[in-house]
């Protein structure tokens, strides 16, 4: 019998979790996936945004703008990398700038500070690669860029060294009420817990009804993106957004934490949950719109492409609350839910105090932990110093980004622990370069399929039968 | 301090430190990133090596093994499971591995002999889903020839690169059913005799001017959607395809492995990928030389050999000081050629220039000019993409030349 299950493994559920996890408390984080990080938390736009775009009075509002001023000592405290780069939105035209001017005045309400509209010469100065035809700009120096799921990651993994239990390939398929609480079934597997914490994405509507609860209706929101190769991200230093319309924000472009150049993402409603597919249309939309905003970003140097879905509710609002005794849904976290997710957690711990749970600080409790680039942002010397106590630290796995045997074991044995390619890739950046693994994976299998006991072709890409080898030559 | 500095124990480096050591040069350190000397070789176990320089049908390995007992007899030091992390114009070499922690080492010469990589997928920038199943061509070679295992059984190769037609009889010898090989040019890359005896001997179908436009399957691979392109290498509407296969390999190019040479300053050619050279090798930072496929992408590993040790004896004579680089005549293109190696020459003696074109030309002269002077001029029934030229200047020919111009007249 846990205290408290937590339902999704992305970064409000771990958020949740590593609040959680400084008090004396059972708790259970279950996740459907192979790794944590694989919803929205995995693919979305790493902005920590200033807080200018929420309706004043909105939880949304309320909540972005308390948690972009924590999410400096999150990351701090987590080892996560964080920049605080500025943003900007773009107009074009006069009636842009009508638009911004509202933009302005609604930060302002909003208490976003050193917010302000500069013009063109400034403007070319601060990001000469923007187009001519820019007139003028809102420029939020408070606007950051984060890596979401490297965040995700290292919440997961501090609550974890906290003492909390993760659950992987649990989809929660049944929700029984109990005496005490709730009884959560995946298959022939079932947890008991007295309180449950719904941070499903953009399966919350579906979990809620589970428990009985049909008051809200999620749909998601595909979003694709480009990315492109560590040589690009000096293109421009700001995130750029162009002035909201109709359409909603539009396409963005931002350096990421880790140097390269991030451009989307579309904004298409649909149906199915499951559909993460990029299309041909939606690349060739956020291409035509960058190039309106920055006309020379070299998308020949295109590392990847993916696609991400946000989970919008029917209400406008994120929706945060309890919907029966030791029940809160933390649901339609779409933008800006990324920066309100430390502020997400503190709310959602008020309310579950609300619910009567009885927080006790734990003496043992560390909101430290080590970051995953620890090495690989060391002096010379500190590296030496590493390679003499651990050599596989001096043996270069990944050579486009320069990751060593050393941080790949560290993420496999780690919290929590990588299983898989992709959990390597998101956690060292192995296989993350311009060669996409074509030369590493191979090794990264070795060591996979060494660490976890498993043999060669039992490692797979993302868990799942998402195998890399179908067998032995001559054998299958 | 070490007099030469090699940056890759493959062919090419392998190459360039016989060659140097056979020209005087006694302190030479191989820096190897990979636990044995060999480089791409040890992982290309078909046959078809080494015809030009030894006069027979060598493996991969077997070449590399032909060399590798070469240093080793030599006595030429080597340094495995070493990645070298930075170069600088001066010539000091950061390194790292396992025993020395990261070190500096002092060259007064540095070969470089990275070799090249493949391009992936990213750069298409194809639409759908990113299960398991989609490796570069050389990938899915080494899980098969060096670790023993199969990726797929239903196969599509996207490109109709050399390795790629390779890997297409490979996985058919090892009972996949290789469906299709698509290539978005009206031509293939590929070298003509691995098209015959990889694709037409085994009745791989290769569909010129098609690409995949979509790929399908949540975790692993379940199909691809193709389509033909237009004379733009655009999708045409309505000419879609779906093939069902758990597999999709690319073999959509090669690109030279130049970090190490970005940062310290060497000039590369945008074309090629790999430094501005001269004849002798020596790339923009004196005593630095480049050959293999660091350099340019070559058809046969017997060309890298001849490159590197070009490369290997310019660095000895650098050494010893006997390295002429008096005069620099620059060398231009017309966009048939789409580019020469060397991009530069001294004119202190007769130098093999490479070139490779942009299309299929039949009944061409290659003519070379001096301002107006056609100074030289060879007739070829046809030239190819995927086949590298070559042919000889004279030093006669290039007394009181300061630039040449590279031209393909073809014949009507």
């Amino acid at each position: 019998m846990y205290d408290i299950i937590i339902i999704g493994a992305g970064v409000v559920g771990g958020l949740i979790a590593r609040e959680l996890s400084a008090y004396d408390l059972n708790i259970c984080i279950v996740e459907k996936e192979h790794d944590v990080a694989m919803g929205a938390s995995g693919a979305n736009s790493g902005i920590v945004h200033a807080g200018y775009d929420a309706k004043p009075g909105t939880l949304k509002a309320k909540l972005n703008v308390l948690g972009s001023s924590l999410m400096p000592k999150v990351a701090r405290e987590l080892g996560v990398k964080y920049q605080n780069n500025g943003s900007m939105v773009i107009g074009f035209s006069e009636d842009d700038r009508i638009v911004l001017e509202g933009l302005l005045k609604r930060g302002l309400q909003n208490g976003v500070k050193d917010l302000r509209i500069v013009e063109q010469d400034e403007l070319r100065e601060l990001e000469p690669a923007l187009s001519k035809d820019v007139l003028c700009a809102l420029l939020a120096p408070t606007g950051s860029i984060i890596c979401p799921y490297e965040l995700t990651i290292a919440a997961i993994g501090n609550a974890m060294d906290n003492g909390a239990h993760l659950e992987l390939d649990f989809p929660v398929e049944k929700i029984k009420k109990t005496e005490e609480g709730y009884e959560v079934i995946s298959g022939e597997k079932s947890l008991q817990a007295k309180y449950v914490i719904n941070a499903a994405g953009v399966y919350g509507d579906d979990i809620a009804a589970m428990a009985g609860d049909d008051s809200f209706s999620i749909h998601p929101r595909r979003g694709e993106y480009i990315l492109l190769d560590r040589e690009c991200g000096n293109l421009i230093s700001h995130t750029i957004f162009r002035t909201p319309g109709k359409m909603g924000k539009g396409i963005l472009i931002t350096p990421t934490v880790d140097g390269n150049l991030l451009v989307g993402p579309t904004a298409v409603d649909i149906e199915d949950k499951d559909n993460t597919e990029t299309t041909q249309e939606g690349l060739h939309y956020i291409m035509s719109q960058a190039r309106e905003n920055v006309p020379d970003i070299p998308f020949g140097k295109t590392i990847t492409s993916f696609c991400g879905l946000r989970s919008v509710g029917n209400t406008g609002d994120f929706i945060i609350k309890a919907s029966d005794t030791g029940w809160i849904n933390v649901s339609a976290i779409e933008s800006p839910g990324l920066s309100a997710s430390p502020a997400i957690a503190l709310y959602a711990i008020d309310l579950l105090k609300e619910q009567g749970l009885n927080l006790v600080k734990k003496e043992s409790y560390d909101p430290i932990r080590e970051p995953q680039h620890k090495f690989h942002e060391a002096s010379m010397e500190e590296k030496n110093e590493m390679i003499k106590k651990n050599p596989a630290y001096g043996k270069i796995v990944c050579r486009c980004e320069t990751v060593s045997e050393g941080e790949i074991l560290d993420a496999i044995r780690r919290n929590p622990k990588a299983r898989d390619l992709d959990g390597v890739k998101r956690r060292t950046r192995a296989q993350m370069g311009r060669c996409q693994g074509g030369f590493c994976s191979a090794q990264i299998i070795e060591l996979l399929a060494r660490e976890w006991n498993i043999p060669y072709d039992k490692v797979t890409k993302s868990g799942g039968d998402s195998y890399i080898n179908i067998g032995r030559t001559k054998e299958v | 301090m070490r007099d030469l500095i090699i940056i890759g124990g493959g062919p090419a480096g392998m190459s360039a430190a016989v060659a140097a050591y056979e020209s005087g040069i006694r302190d030479i350190l191989i820096l190897e990133r990979e636990d044995s000397l060999g480089g791409i070789l040890k992982q290309c176990i078909h046959n078809g090596f080494g015809l030009h320089k030894f006069g027979e049908e060598l493996t991969g390995p077997e070449y590399a093994w032909k060399y590798e007992e070469q240093v080793k007899a030599l006595g030429i030091e080597y340094q495995l499971n070493t990645m070298v992390l930075q170069i600088t114009k001066d010539k000091l070499v950061t390194a790292s591995n396992e025993e020395q922690g990261i070190f500096e080492v002092q060259a007064k010469a540095i070969i470089l002999a990275m070799g090249c990589r493949e391009r992936p997928k990213g750069a298409l920038n194809i639409a759908g889903t990113r299960p398991a199943g989609i490796y570069s061509a050389g990938t899915a070679q080494k899980m098969v020839n060096s670790k023993g295992y199969l990726p797929g059984k239903e196969v599509v190769i996207l490109g109709s690169g050399d390795i790629g037609l390779i890997m297409a009889r490979r996985m058919t010898l090892e009972g996949a059913k290789v469906k299709a090989v698509c290539e978005l040019m009206p031509y293939s890359g590929g070298l003509a005799r691995n098209i015959q005896q990889c694709l037409k001997d085994f009745d791989i179908p290769l569909l010129l001017e098609h690409t995949v436009v979509k790929v399908h399957g949540k975790s692993r691979v379940s199909g691809v959607t193709i389509a033909k392109v237009d004379e733009h290498r655009k999708p045409i509407e309505g000419s879609e395809r779906y093939i069902t296969c758990d597999t999709l390999l690319l073999s959509v190019g090669l690109i030279p492995e130049n970090e190490l040479s970005k940062g310290a300053g060497i000039a590369l050619d945008p074309v090629t990928g790999g430094a501005v050279v001269d004849e002798n090798r020596q790339t923009t930072a004196e005593g630095i030389f480049a050959c293999g496929n660091v350099l340019h992408v070559h058809d046969l590993v017997d060309f890298v050999s001849g490159e590197a040790e070009i490369a290997g004896k310019s660095a000895a004579a650098y050494l010893m000081g006997n390295l002429e680089s008096t005069r620099n005549i620059s060398i231009k293109t017309d966009g048939k050629i789409r580019y020469t190696v060397p991009e530069k020459i001294t004119g202190a003696q007769d130098v093999t220039m490479f070139f490779r074109v942009s299309n299929i030309y039949r009944n061409v002269n290659i003519n070379v000019y001096s301002g107006e002077n056609l100074l030289f001029s060879k007739k070829k029934q046809r030239v190819a993409p995927g086949e590298m030229e070559s042919l000889l200047l004279k030093k006669e020919l290039l007394e009181n030349v300061s630039e040449l111009r590279f031209e393909l007249e073809v014949q009507s």
